[in-house]
This record gives C-alpha cells, structure tokens and sequence, in this order.
C-alpha cells in the first residue's frame, strides 16, 4: 500500500480560516464549562476578538498569491478581498447579535426545542437569558464562508457549503418572538437548502466524470481539451449553478428568501442578506472565471436569462409587499440580479465591480436591518409597513438614517449603491452585455417605487395609533448602525480607495 | 483679471448653500426666525458672489471660464470639474438672485405646518446648492450626480410642506424625474464606455460614435431632459408638482429646476450627439410645437392658479425647444434668453399667486373675483406679472420670444407660424386668469377673509420690486445678457454645425 503524502499547507495564508474555526470550539467549549451568567459576556468577546484577529491576518496576509493545502484551497486577490468582507460584515452582524438592550435577554430564544405555547414556553420567555450556542454558530457560519470562498476545488467548496449553511438553519430557528414563523422559517431553509446542496453535489460528480477532477486547474484545462460528451458538462455547470444561486437568492431558486428573512431573528437576517451573498457570489465567481470561463459562450445566454428574471421578480413583487423584512428580502433578491450582471460582465472590471457592490451592500443592508430592530412595540419588531408609518415625526435621526439608507438602495447619488450600480453596469455595458443593464436600468425604476413607498409612509403620512417609537439603541447596534451608514455615504462620496482595492485584488490563481 | 478667475468661485458658489443649508438645519426648532434670517442673509451672500463672477467673467474670451478640476474616482477618470459658458453663467445668476428673493417670500410658508420651520429653510439651500451644481458642473457623471441629487430636496418640499395632494404630487415628481435619469444613466455609461472611457465633457467631444448608438445615446439624455424640462407628452407631472408645492419652491421648480432639462439638451445632446440631434430634431420640433398648443389650451381651462402657471410653463417650454432645435444662433440665443427671463417672469408669476393663496386660503380662481378692489398694488404686481409671462413687448419675454419666432422663421417658417398661434393663446390665459381673479364685482366672499383687506407688506414688496425692475430693464436693455450668451450658443451651433443662414438677420436682432 502506497503511503499518503500530506501535501505542504501554507498556515499563514489559511490562518484567518484556522483562527475562527478555533476560536468556534472554544466556544463550544465554553458553552459546556461555564457558569451561564459568565457565558454571553464571554462568548461575546471571543468571538469578537476572533474575527478582528482573523480580519488582521487577512490585511497582513495582503499579498499572498497561492494555491496551497494540494491546491484544494487558493488564497489569491478576490479570496482575501471577499474573506475581508465577510469578516467585516460578520462582525457588524454580531453586534446586532450580541446587542441586549433592545429586548430582555436578547433577541434569541433560550431553549428551542422547548414546544411554543407551552408552559415551559411561557417561562422560558419570563426568563431573561438567551441562548449563548448562537455565538459559536455564528463564528463556524462565517468561518465556513472563508473557506468557501477560497476553496479551489469542488469537493473542498460542497464542504465550506455545508459547514456555513448548517449553523444558518439552525440560527434562523431561534428567535426570541414569532418562535413558529421562526421554526418554519428554519425548517424551510433546510429543506430546500439540502435540495440545493443536492443538486450541487450531482453537478459535482458530473463534472468530475466530464473532466476526471474536481480541481478548477484541471478542469478549465478539461474544457479547452476534453473529448468527452459536453453534455456532463453543461449538465455540470447547471447542476452547480442552482446549488450556488439558490444561496445568492437569485430566481428562480428564490422562494425560501422571503419567509426564512421575515422569520429568522433580525440580526441573523442581516447577517444571511450580507455575508452568504458575499459567500455565495465570491464562489461563483471563482467557478465560473477560473474552472469554466472556457464554456463562457455557453452558459452566459442562461445565467443572462437568470439575471433578468431575478431582476424583473425582485423589484415587481418588492412593490406588493406589506411587511418591511419581507421588502427587503426581494429587494436583495434584485439586488443578487445586479450581481449577476456584474459577474456576467465576465472580465476583469466584473469581477472588481461585482466584488465592490458585494461590499457596498452588505454595509447598507445590515445598516438597514439594524434599524428595523429598532422600530417596535411591546410585541418585539414592528415590520407591518403600515405601522411605520409618520415615523419621521416620532423618531426624525432614524427614519433620516433609513430614508438615506433606503436613497442608497434606490441609487441615488452621493451614496455606495449608486456607484456600485454604476460599476456593474459599466462593467457589463464594456463587456458588450448592453440588454443586461437595460434590464437593469428598468428594474430599477420599478424598485424605486417600494422604496419610495416607506419613505412616503415614514415622513408624510400622520402618526397612527400604533405608530411604536423606536427604540434607542444600545452600544453595540448603534455601532453597527452607524459603521453601516458612515460606509453607505464614504463609498458614496470617495469611492476612489475601495474602488482601487477591488481592481488590485482582481485576478484570480489558477 | 488672472487674480480673479483663478479663484475657485464655482465650488465655492456650490458648497456654500450647502454648509449653509447644514447650518441653518441644526439651528434649535424653537427659534425659526433666527433659521429663516441666517438662511437669508447667506443666500445673499452667495447671491452677492455670482454678481462678482458676473463681473469676471470675460464675455469676449474662452468658452468655459473659471475651470477647476479635482480628482475623484480616477478608476473612472470622474473629477469634480467645474466650469461654465455664458449659458451656465446666466443660469447661475438667475438661481443665485432667486434664491434670497424665494426665501423671503417663504417667510410664513412653513409657520403653519406642523414640520420644523428650520429644516424649510435648510432644504431651500441645499436645492440651491444642487442647482447652482448642476449648471456648474463640466464632467458629465458630475452632473449626473447633481442632476439626480437634486430631487431629494425638492421632493421634501413638496412632500412635507406643500399643500393639497402633496403626497401624490411628491411621489409623481420623484419617480417621473427618477424615471429620467435612470435613462440618462443608461446613457452615461454608455457614453463612457464607448466614449474612451472618460467623463471629461471636453474629450468627450471628440468621441466618435456609430450612427445607431448615438442615436440611442441622445434618446437617453433628451428622455431624461424632456421629463426635466417638461416637453409633452412627459408633462404630466409639473401641474400636479406645480399645484401641490409651496409657492416659492414652485417658483423655483419651474423657474429653475425645469431649466436644467432645456440647459441638459444645450450642453450635452447637441455637442456630444450632433448628428442624432439634427436627425431627431422634426421629432423635437414636433413635440415643442404641440406641447405649446395644447399646454395653452389646457392653461385657459384651469381653474387652480398655481396649476394654471403650471401649464403655462409648459407652453414656454415649447418656445425655448423650438429655439433650441431651429439650431440658429439667433433662435438659440433666444431660448437661452427665454430661460433666464421665464425663470424671472414664472417665478414672479408663482410668488404672486403664492401671495393670493395666501391671502385667501384657497387656489381656486372661483374663490376670488374683482380681489383688485381690496388689494389694488397686489393685482397690479399679478397683472405686470401676467403681461410680462404673456411677453409684452417692453417686457423682457418679449425680446426672447421674438428671437427664438424670428430665428426660426429664417429656417422653418411652418413651425414659426403654428407656434405664433401659442402667443394669441398666451394672451387668453393670462387676460382670463386676470380678469377672473382681480377685474369685475367683487366676490362678497372676499370681503369676510380678513387677510384679503392687507396690501403688498413690505416684505412682499422687497421681493418682487427686483423682479419688476430686472423684467423692465432686460425688455429694453437685453444687451449684457445677450453679449454673454451668445458666443455660448455661437459655439454650440458650430458643434452641431449647422451653419448659420444669414448673418445679417443676426445684426438685426441686437
């Protein structure tokens, strides 16, 4: 028998991956030694520590260009770029996660398994701690989207997938309030999401029978070279492609988007709406540029096709709904529309744009989401639309905070999302795909009207009976608060840096 | 001279309203006289800074004076470039004089609403800015920006402080304008990457396009600036905005704002898409034409004063259309002129009946009847106003309207003709309007309106006495402004390059 030969690992440039999944079991760890008055203050901190940590291995790590751990994981621009992001945006999620003065005990249930409704149920909501578990899942959920974004083969990828998505599900199920919209929610996610890594894991092997590996190296050679049937392939490339977009929330692998956002725990929506679209486009972007840009003739008419409809579906029914989570949540079904556009620009200035408004909104969303936390009643959140309306007259500094962040979404000037608008339509205008951005142009006008309809409802609409007040937030969701509109408006303004930083980072190892 | 234009006059005229507008809006609510007289005084300020460009400006000398150009987002070559023609340069002083004159007749507008008097007055400057910006700027995604920022402000002071149907109104205006500029947006990354990949308007120039695409690329702008200005069949909106806002902002609505859509067409469709604008222009001509007609007819049938103005604006539109697209010197200076002297006359116009609105309470012309009787220098100021937008000869309308009909005349008589037939019509409205809100026996339910028995107070006189004077001295002494607008619009012809028919006519109009 053939001994194994463990290949060499870079453990500097996989470092960020290490710490977190680290600084995770401790958690766990923790979770099991001790005391429960100890345990939120604690998990809290670590897992904050964690992930500045990482983030600084990530900055100093800034140049490295290199496929190691036998090429199942590449550390190159966009892989250290988006792993920055992630843990950026992870970390603003966590502060709303972390955030206890909005609601007794936090915004987490304490025990999930207990059946609502019942007596135990009822006690558990008169006790005021929450689940302290959400701290390590959280921590895993993020680590695993370092890696899925960095993973360079796709076996190494369906794991990352796995270990992020998991967590997620289990996340979703944990709200404090609204526990069984919250189960459903989960249970929904599950479900479809195991269908979802199902059909990725088929367009795995198919691509493995096509190209005799799973690495991306070898199969952008097999592409060019292969003698066998295309058909493996293009079922391939399919197969993988619902797996990668069901996670982007493009249509029409959507459905689950706007009931698992409406039902998760607010802060773990921000946390989904962010950094799995972050996740989930940073990996496609790496299939589809580096393993089969050679079949790009190919697969561009469909995933153009994709890309209009997730448009067209995301700003048409953004425009029927009445519960703001739920706006939101087809709001950035559209916005994955625009991200396709920008991956389908297919060229060095795509995969910069679209890494630019992967960032630009991840801030604005989670900035958005923080607020919604903020408007609510004796009940927990208020999210019927109808309920915030004269907002503007009881709370004027939050309603002018989410009318901004709301101007962002629409892209009006002078914020990120116009300028991120702008790159991936440029960047898909050069590249020849001039009907993408018409469509984009258009939905745009259509997604501007639901906007508008909160801002209307917010500022010139009378207080109602049941207007809540919002609620003044405490340190840390003010902090994500804040780091999300301040990023809203310097991207907006000066985005020369950020703009710098993706084109520099934009090259792909092979 | 080298001292002066060297002084970085047009980012200062732009950002000043805006410090002052941040200023003036944290000024404590409890004290809105101190907020109304800051906002004043700075307006003046600025007012008295576009007079000292005025006067360093060199009419006889380059195109573009007082250019200032910082970096921006060099990924895209987008700078902060400023600098302005004779067209931009009267515009500028047209906004700058009023400004002060809206903000003093604004005194009381928003005494009444249950809105911060403060935040009026602020969104007032921060409009300021955003015109004075839009007219200044020389890189085409500047102007983007401050075409599409612009909105913001102006959709507030419908919203928020205007009066019957606000909400409806503010909505329409905004997603009616949004609508536009997201066309132009199109556009503009078009232009830029298929235009070298700048923003430059001076490189931009010299960008050769294929037939089909700069046709495309004018329908995009002239869309946008057609909905602007508004041309029909794009109108729809300016009567309900019109109607709904506080008279000063529609004063500067239509005086101002609207102008951006005509200046838009002289600055970028026609230098930038020379042959799709001669190819577009019948199409053009066609809509001045029955926009002039029919915006007439529609302007008798008016029962609302401040939508009569309305339509009545959108009848002058048409004249300042078919000068522009008669492309002659002659008729081209004559719609710039017309520009500057209907923002003077509509805005007078609008802040007149804005006083009578006031006063009674009520819009409607049936309200009122023989209101001379009480406030005899009140109905004479609205009757100057009236003849002065019917263009009087003696007026200042008068010399522009004769320029842009005699300019056209020399090279499309049909059109010059049919449009004549708006004068007769003008005639109609405003005699009617006149006769129905001032002339004949006295409505007895005047009489119980205590409001109705005070004449012009001071203040009132303040602001219109200038308007007066500057409509009276530009009828008989037009030479300044035309001396400066001319080699403008000499050099926008000659980008168009349409020669023009005979010289001798143009010595005829001076």
């Amino acid at each position: 028998m053939q001994d194994l030969q463990l290949p060499p690992i870079d453990y500097g440039a996989i470092a960020p991956m290490l710490i977190l999944f680290g600084v995770a079991c401790v958690g766990v760890l923790f979770e099991a030694v001790l005391p429960r008055s100890a345990r939120r203050t604690t998990q809290l901190v670590l897992a904050l520590l964690g992930l500045v940590a990482a983030f600084v291995v990530v900055v100093l790590e800034r140049d490295t260009r290199i496929l190691t751990a036998g090429g199942a994981v590449a550390i190159d621009g966009p892989t250290l770029f988006l792993q920055g992001s992630i843990i950026l945006l992870g970390l603003m999620a966590l502060l709303l996660v972390g955030d206890r003065s909005l609601e007794q005990g936090g915004a987490f249930v304490a025990q999930a398994a207990v059946t609502v409704g019942s007596d135990a149920d009822r006690r558990q909501a008169a006790r005021s701690q929450g689940a302290t578990e959400i701290y390590p899942l959280a921590v895993f959920a993020i680590a695993g989207m370092l890696l899925f974004v960095a993973a360079n083969d796709l076996l190494t990828m369906f794991v990352a997938l796995e270990v992020f998505s998991l967590p997620l599900y289990l996340l979703c199920a944990l709200a404090r309030r609204r526990r069984l919209l919250s189960q459903e929610a989960a249970l929904k996610y599950f479900l479809l999401g195991a269908y979802a890594s199902a059909f990725f894991l088929f367009g795995v092997a198919l691509v493995y029978g096509y190209a005799g590996s799973v690495q991306f190296g070898s199969i952008h050679d097999a592409v060019r070279e292969s003698t066998q049937s295309t058909i493996l392939l293009y079922a391939g490339i399919a197969l993988l492609a619902i797996g990668l977009l069901f996670k982007a929330a493009a249509a029409p692998f959507h459905v689950w988007t706007p009931d698992v956002y409406q039902g998760a725990p607010t802060p773990i929506t921000g946390l989904m709406a962010a950094c799995t679209k972050v996740a989930a486009f940073g990996a496609l972007l790496r299939v589809l540029y580096v393993a089969f840009d050679g079949a790009a003739w190919d697969y561009t008419p469909v995933l153009g096709a994709i890309a209009v409809l997730t448009m067209l579906v995301g700003a048409v029914l953004a425009v029927t709904q009445t519960d703001i989570k739920r706006l939101l949540a087809y709001s950035s079904i559209a916005n994955a529309g625009y991200l396709l556009v920008g991956v389908l620009a297919l060229s060095k200035d795509g995969l910069s744009s679209t890494m630019f408004y992967l960032v630009a909104y991840g801030f604005t969303v989670i900035a958005a989401f923080a607020i919604v936390t903020l408007v609510r009643d004796a009940d927990g959140e208020a999210t019927h639309l109808s309920r915030w309306a004269g907002l503007g007259r009881r709370s004027p500094l939050f309603a002018g905070l989410f009318t901004f962040i709301l101007l962002a979404f629409a892209g009006i000037p002078l914020t990120s999302g116009f300028i991120a608008k702008f790159a991936v339509f440029g960047a898909a205008l050069d590249s020849g795909e001039a009907w993408l951005v018409i469509f984009g142009v258009i939905t745009s006008m259509l997604l501007a009207f639901p906007y508008l309809r909160v801002v209307v409802m917010m500022w010139l609409s009378e207080p109602g009976e049941t207007t809540p007040a919002v609620s003044i937030p405490g340190g840390l969701t003010a902090a994500a608060l804040m780091i999300g509109v301040v990023a809203t408006l310097v991207l907006g303004v000066a985005p020369a840096p950020l703009l710098d930083l993706t084109a520099n980072a934009a090259e792909f190892v092979r | 001279m080298v001292g002066v234009s060297d002084f970085p006059f047009l980012s200062i005229l732009t950002g000043a309203p805006l410090v002052g507008a941040l200023v003036v809006a944290f000024l404590p609510r409890a004290k809105p006289e101190l907020a109304k007289r800051v906002a004043l005084i700075w307006s003046v300020a600025v007012a008295a800074l576009a007079v000292v460009m005025w006067v360093a400006y060199d009419a006889g000398g380059d195109r573009f004076q007082f250019r200032e150009s910082y970096t921006w987002i060099p990924a895209w070559d987008a700078r902060f470039t400023f600098a302005v023609d004779g067209i931009a340069l009267v515009m500028l002083l047209l906004i700058a004089v009023l400004v002060p004159l809206v903000i003093l007749a604004s005194w009381h507008d928003a005494d009444n609403s249950k809105r911060s008097v403060p935040v009026y007055f602020a969104l007032l400057l921060a409009l300021e800015s955003t015109m004075l910006g839009v007219f200044s700027a020389a890189d085409v995604f500047l102007f983007y920006v401050f075409f599409e920022i612009m909105l913001v402000p102006m959709y507030f002071l419908i919203g928020s402080y205007g009066g019957h149907q606000r909400q409806y109104a503010a909505v329409k205006f905004f997603l009616y304008s949004l609508v536009g500029g997201l066309f132009m947006l199109a556009a503009v990354i078009g232009l830029w990457a298929l235009g070298g990949k700048t923003f430059d308007w001076q490189q931009l120039l010299s960008a050769d396009f294929s037939t089909g695409t700069e046709r495309w690329l004018f329908l995009g702008f002239f869309v946008a600036f057609a909905i602007k200005a508004p041309f029909f069949p794009f109108h729809t909106w300016l009567p309900d905005a019109g109607g709904a806002a506080p008279a000063g902002s529609a004063a500067l609505l239509v005086g101002v704002l609207d102008k951006v859509g005509t200046f838009g067409i002289l600055r970028y469709c026609l230098p930038l898409f020379p042959e799709a604008s001669r190819w577009f222009a019948p199409y053009a001509l066609a809509i001045a034409l029955i926009g002039i007609i029919y915006a007439a007819l529609l302007a008798v049938g008016q029962n609302d004063l401040k939508r009569l103005v309305s339509y009545t604006s959108i009848a002058h539109f048409g004249f300042i259309g078919i000068g522009i697209f008669a492309f002659t010197t002659q008729a081209g200076t004559g719609a710039v002129l017309y520009m500057v002297n209907h923002g003077l006359a509509t805005g007078l116009l609008f802040l007149v009946v804005g006083m009578f609105v006031a006063r009674r309470g009520s819009a409607l012309v049936s309200d009122f009847g023989g209101a001379g009787k009480l406030v005899p220098l009140l109905a004479g100021v609205l009757f100057f106003a009236g003849l002065a937008s019917l263009a009087l000869p003696g007026t200042a309308p008068f010399v522009s309207e004769f320029l842009v009909l005699l300019g056209t005349f020399t090279v499309n008589k049909t059109v010059a003709v049919i449009a004549t037939a708006g004068i007769i019509l003008a005639a109609a409205y405003v005699l009617w309007m006149v006769q129905r809100t001032t002339q004949g026996t006295l409505n007895p339910a005047l009489t119980t309106v205590d409001a109705m028995r005070r004449d012009l107070t001071l203040r009132e006189k303040v602001v219109v006495a200038p308007l007066i004077l500057l409509l009276l001295l530009l009828g008989f002494y037009p030479k300044p402004v035309t001396d400066v607008i001319n080699p403008a619009v000499q050099a926008t012809m000659q980008d168009v390059d349409k020669s023009d028919p005979a010289p001798a006519v143009q010595e005829a109009s001076r």
